[in-house]
């Protein structure tokens, strides 16, 4: 049987398949978000080591952490698809993906300030790791700040997916470089990554808020690619004829 | 290639040579910022021996990227970038040319004058020498770095700002390592060659993979 790979990689084609799958994607990410969170804060111990009820806010900001970096790979693994395949869809979905991972990257450094300021006494401090979220948040606002100042989309959506991939090129350099500039000082605040550590209970709660978050992601991120579509594809026919564009005109 | 390299080195600095207030205008910028720190922070000379590592990297990383509108704007706006897109010899070869050429006429001066702000900041010799090494390998990456955020805002209204906003979060190693040597020889760390061989892989690194992601830009801006 022959595959036709590039089907959906048409806007006329995937629009109405991102339609369908948003319900199914929201339930999902309602339900998995629901019982993460009810799991978190309602079926595991009062007291995390030396850290009392207020270590709960690990939930969202272990899995908003995690979706903030796996974003950005999303969009750039979208833009070199693009630049390869040369096809337009590509591109919209590595632009829709970017508000989402800013989004994401904020709510990790605002529930870790929060955090922070209850069990290290600071909201703030020039660790590795909460400067590199910093960073990862800068270039994602450079993204789209270059991809909204360049008019013409065919330049932007390939200028600002260069940016992407060099920004992707950056980040391993720019973390060794603030996470060990000299041994002698790397007292850092943030724990390092401990999964195995973490008790079987609590690593089931931040999973599933982790995968509730993806889902999360799924929803908005296809319900603002079917907005660039209509915006981008506006003189098409089949946009035209759309009902829900029909019904708005 | 070598004479492709060559012909757009020396036209790009006669160029600059006939329009010097373009080369100067970043040069003093620099001293400028410099000098308005130990005004709004106090001539404490301890204070200032302090922060000097970091205020000179931070304006000379300013003042690098002040300069890098001139990189490709003129070209672009009369033309001859687009001819030069079109000659058969390899678009990396002629942008590693133009950076050379951008680097010798900012990014060198600079490093030439740093001592000049050492004193200023009461800083001896040998911190004076450390700080000009560093310099001399971190601000080819700023200029090699920088081409591609020039190269990706090309034409753009308010560019400038725009470049600074997608190259300052890249800059950040050049400014901790070479920030960095300074201060701990001002600490009194004598082996600081850590720092050196960083600075040096990042110069490699940049000056690989920099050209060729700029002719890309340099590409889909222009097209």
């Amino acid at each position: 049987m022959q595959i036709n790979w590039f089907k959906y990689s048409a806007p006329i084609n995937f629009y109405p398949l991102a339609g369908k799958m948003i319900m199914p994607f929201a339930v999902l990410a309602g339900l998995l978000i629901g019982v993460g969170l009810y799991w978190g804060f309602a079926l595991t111990p009062d007291v995390l080591s030396d850290q009392k009820q207020y270590y709960r806010i690990i939930y969202p900001h272990v899995a908003s952490a995690w979706m903030s970096m796996w974003l950005y790979i999303v969009m750039v693994g979208w833009a070199v698809i693009g630049l390869v395949f040369n096809t337009r869809l590509s591109f919209m979905m590595a632009a829709a993906t970017a508000p989402t991972g800013a989004l994401f990257t904020f709510i990790a450094l605002a529930t870790g300030a929060i955090w922070g300021k209850t069990s290290w006494g600071t909201w703030w401090d020039w660790d590795p790791r909460l400067t590199s979220e910093l960073i990862l948040l800068f270039l994602y606002v450079g993204y789209m700040a270059l991809q909204s100042a360049i008019e013409d989309t065919r330049r932007s959506d390939r200028a600002s997916a260069i940016l992407a991939i060099v920004g992707l090129v950056c980040v391993p350099v720019i973390f060794w470089s603030i996470n060990c500039p000299d041994p002698n000082q790397c007292a850092s605040l943030h724990q390092q990554s401990s999964l195995k550590m973490v008790e079987s209970n609590i690593l089931t709660g931040m999973l599933l808020t982790a995968v509730g978050f993806w889902m999360y992601s799924f929803v908005v991120i296809f319900m603002r690619v079917r907005r660039i579509i209509l915006e981008r594809e506006r003189q098409a026919k089949w946009v035209s004829e759309l009902p829900e564009v029909k019904a708005g005109l | 290639m070598m004479r492709v390299f060559l012909t757009i080195l020396t036209r790009d600095l006669i160029l600059a040579m006939r329009r010097r207030t373009d080369v100067l205008t970043a040069l003093f910028f620099f001293l400028i910022v410099v000098s308005l720190f130990p005004l709004a922070i106090g001539a404490e000379k301890a204070t200032l021996r302090f922060i000097a590592p970091g205020v000179i990297w931070v304006a000379a990383l300013l003042a690098s990227l002040l300069a890098l509108e001139r990189l490709f704007s003129d070209d672009y706006a009369d033309g001859s970038l687009e001819q030069m897109l079109l000659i058969p010899q390899p678009m990396v070869i002629i942008v590693l040319a133009k950076i050379s050429a951008h680097w010798l006429l900012t990014g060198l001066p600079l490093t030439l004058i740093a001592p000049l702000i050492g004193v200023q900041y009461h800083l001896v010799s040998a911190e004076q020498w450390i700080m000009v090494l560093a310099l001399l390998l971190g601000t080819p990456v700023l200029s090699l770095i920088g081409a591609i955020g020039a190269a990706l805002t090309l034409g753009l209204r308010g560019g400038g700002v725009l470049v600074a906003l997608l190259i300052l979060p890249l800059y950040i190693p050049v400014l901790v390592y070479g920030a960095g040597a300074v201060a701990k020889t001002m600490a009194g760390v004598s082996d600081i060659s850590a720092y050196f061989e960083l600075l040096g892989a990042f110069l490699i690194l940049a000056l690989v993979l920099s050209p060729w992601a700029t002719a890309a830009a340099l590409r889909v801006s222009s097209e």
